[in-house]
């Protein structure tokens, strides 16, 4: 066994060892944490991606206070409207973080505030519209612990 | 509690306008310690409502998930002239109240 | 403030242990060596440029206090300018019965403290004087400090001076405070073995974990700090570094801490006040 044959076992040997380090992105079934939620928000209606944005640094100065804003694309006329925006946080202890309730009278659908963030992780922004259907918008957040310990 | 209410003090009618509100509240969690090693309630503001003129344009269901001195900002239509009245309530059952006027020309 | 007021003292005093040059020569090269290692004590240093805790801050902690309405800090100002009309004690005078309107008398005070205060020749912050303010003038219940009350007032009374530089005289009669501050800025302390220069003088602008290292200026003081939850003082924050390095943390209103002050605010002299500042 010389050389072209060792050649080739040689390289069949390096190509089984460097499976573990290419890259491989294993698709394993993991059970997305909101859907619980979202089912309990939709009641099981089917809930469609888009028209709900969220505003959010990607990277959080501090996780007790994280500016975010939630803006729902519509016309907010009398017959077609939000109705309601949830905000559901995937790491938090408790992971509905708000409901905000709007009409047509709002002018616009878009709330911001102020939110806790328990470590780095998604957030889901699901909307009712006057028309019964649901709207979903996610972002991901970076969130990092404090450089020093304070015991103040 | 200490709360500032911001929003134009005048405006044209059908106009959207921006309200803001900002609230001196710790919103604790419920998962903190104190010094001593026991813990300290939950206590968030849990329900805030904004009514204009008496009807209610907005409203939220906050958790201690909303960071402490609770701020939002939303918008409504200018309709008529007359008062903008927030009220809200936290888990300890105090409850808090702020008010601004607008003028609402055309 | 150059090192002038130091070298007329040192040579008096050089004059009455070496009386004649033969004498000086002998104790030359101990001398020398004596003053070479206590050199970098002689000069004290201000970070160049000097930058406000504001520029190492990030995008959404600059919007937030640049934001009067969405600065949670205001919330305390507005607390203090509340207070500030509330009548207090035996004779139910308020801050205003003899201060008037703050925007008018209080302004540019931030700037100049800690001040020594006349009648105890004691060093005192913006705290302490409006602590005994309301005790010895007011004659009312004397405020902790950093109870909410005592962050409220003291915002807002450093908040008329936003904007202003700071600018507090260094002279004979604080020097030793000056002198005792500088000494515990320079100290390394605690279980990590850090002073205050380590990070702030020598290593300001650079990364520790996600954070960038500021100056350590407190021109922005009483803050609200994000880390906090709320609005805290000075010595709150000198609290949080020492417990950082793992060392005891000194009580609230320690002297030690208002003569760490006056040399904070020698550092940062010419830096605008900012009350109520945001940091992370």
């Amino acid at each position: 066994m010389r050389t072209p044959a060792r050649r080739r076992f040689m390289s069949a040997l390096a190509g089984i060892a460097a499976v573990p380090l290419l890259p491989v992105r294993v698709a394993l079934a993991q059970a997305d944490p909101f859907a619980p939620l979202v089912q309990q928000i939709t009641g099981g209606a089917p809930v469609k991606g888009g028209r709900v944005t969220i505003d959010t640094p990607r990277l959080a100065d501090n996780g007790h206070s994280v500016p975010l804003k939630v803006s729902v694309q519509s016309p907010m006329t009398a017959a077609d409207h939000v109705r309601s925006i949830t905000l559901l946080s995937e790491k938090n202890p408790r992971p509905v973080v708000a409901t905000f309730h709007l009409g047509p009278q709002s002018g616009r659908a878009a709330v911001a505030t102020r939110v806790r963030l328990n470590g780095t992780q998604r957030l889901l922004a699901v909307a009712q519209l006057s028309d019964g259907s649901f709207w979903s918008g996610s972002a991901e957040v970076e969130v990092t612990e404090s450089a020093c310990l304070d015991a103040s | 509690m200490v709360a500032r209410v911001q929003l134009p003090r005048e405006a044209k009618s059908g106009e959207v306008i921006e309200i803001r509100i900002a609230i001196q509240h710790p919103m604790e969690t419920g998962f903190r310690y104190d010094l001593a090693g026991k813990a300290i309630p939950k206590n968030v503001i849990n329900t805030l409502a904004c009514r204009y003129n008496g009807t209610e344009i907005f409203r939220a269901e906050l958790g201690s998930g909303i960071a402490a001195n609770p701020y939002l900002q939303f918008y409504t239509l200018a309709e008529a002239s007359g008062e903008i009245e927030f009220s809200w309530v936290d888990d300890a059952g105090q409850r808090g109240s702020e008010r601004a006027s607008i003028v609402v020309v055309g | 403030m150059t090192g002038d007021w130091f070298v007329p003292g040192f040579s008096r005093l050089a004059l009455h242990v070496f009386p004649t040059s033969a004498h000086l020569r002998i104790c030359a090269v101990p001398l020398l060596l004596v003053f070479a290692l206590t050199a970098n004590a002689a000069e004290p240093q201000r970070p160049a440029p000097s930058r406000s805790g504001i520029e190492f801050a990030g995008a959404d902690i600059r919007a937030m206090q640049a934001d009067d309405f969405a600065n949670p800090g205001m919330l305390w100002v507005e607390r203090g300018a509340r207070l500030w009309q509330e009548p207090a004690g035996r004779g139910g005078k308020s801050c205003a019965s003899c201060h008037g309107d703050a925007k008018t008398s209080m302004r540019g005070v931030a700037t100049r403290y800690p001040l020594l205060d006349p009648g105890t020749a004691r060093l005192m912050n913006l705290e302490g004087r409006i602590m005994e303010c309301r005790e010895r003038r007011q004659q009312a219940e004397p405020l902790r400090y950093e109870s909410d009350e005592l962050l409220a007032l003291t915002a807002y009374v450093a908040h008329q001076s936003r904007g202003m530089p700071v600018n507090v005289t260094i002279d004979w009669q604080n020097r030793h405070n000056f002198e005792a501050g500088r000494a515990m800025y320079y100290r390394r302390m605690g279980q990590l073995n850090l002073s205050c220069a380590n990070c702030h003088q020598d290593n300001w602008g650079r990364r520790l974990g996600p954070e960038t290292i500021s100056q350590g200026h407190g021109n922005a003081y009483p803050i609200y700090r994000l880390e906090w939850q709320a609005t805290g003082s000075l010595h709150r924050r000198f609290r949080s570094c020492l417990s950082g390095v793992r060392a005891e943390m000194l009580p609230y209103g320690a002297a030690q801490y208002v003569d760490l002050e006056l040399y904070l605010a020698w550092r940062a002299y010419g830096l605008p006040v900012e009350t109520p500042g945001v940091r992370r």
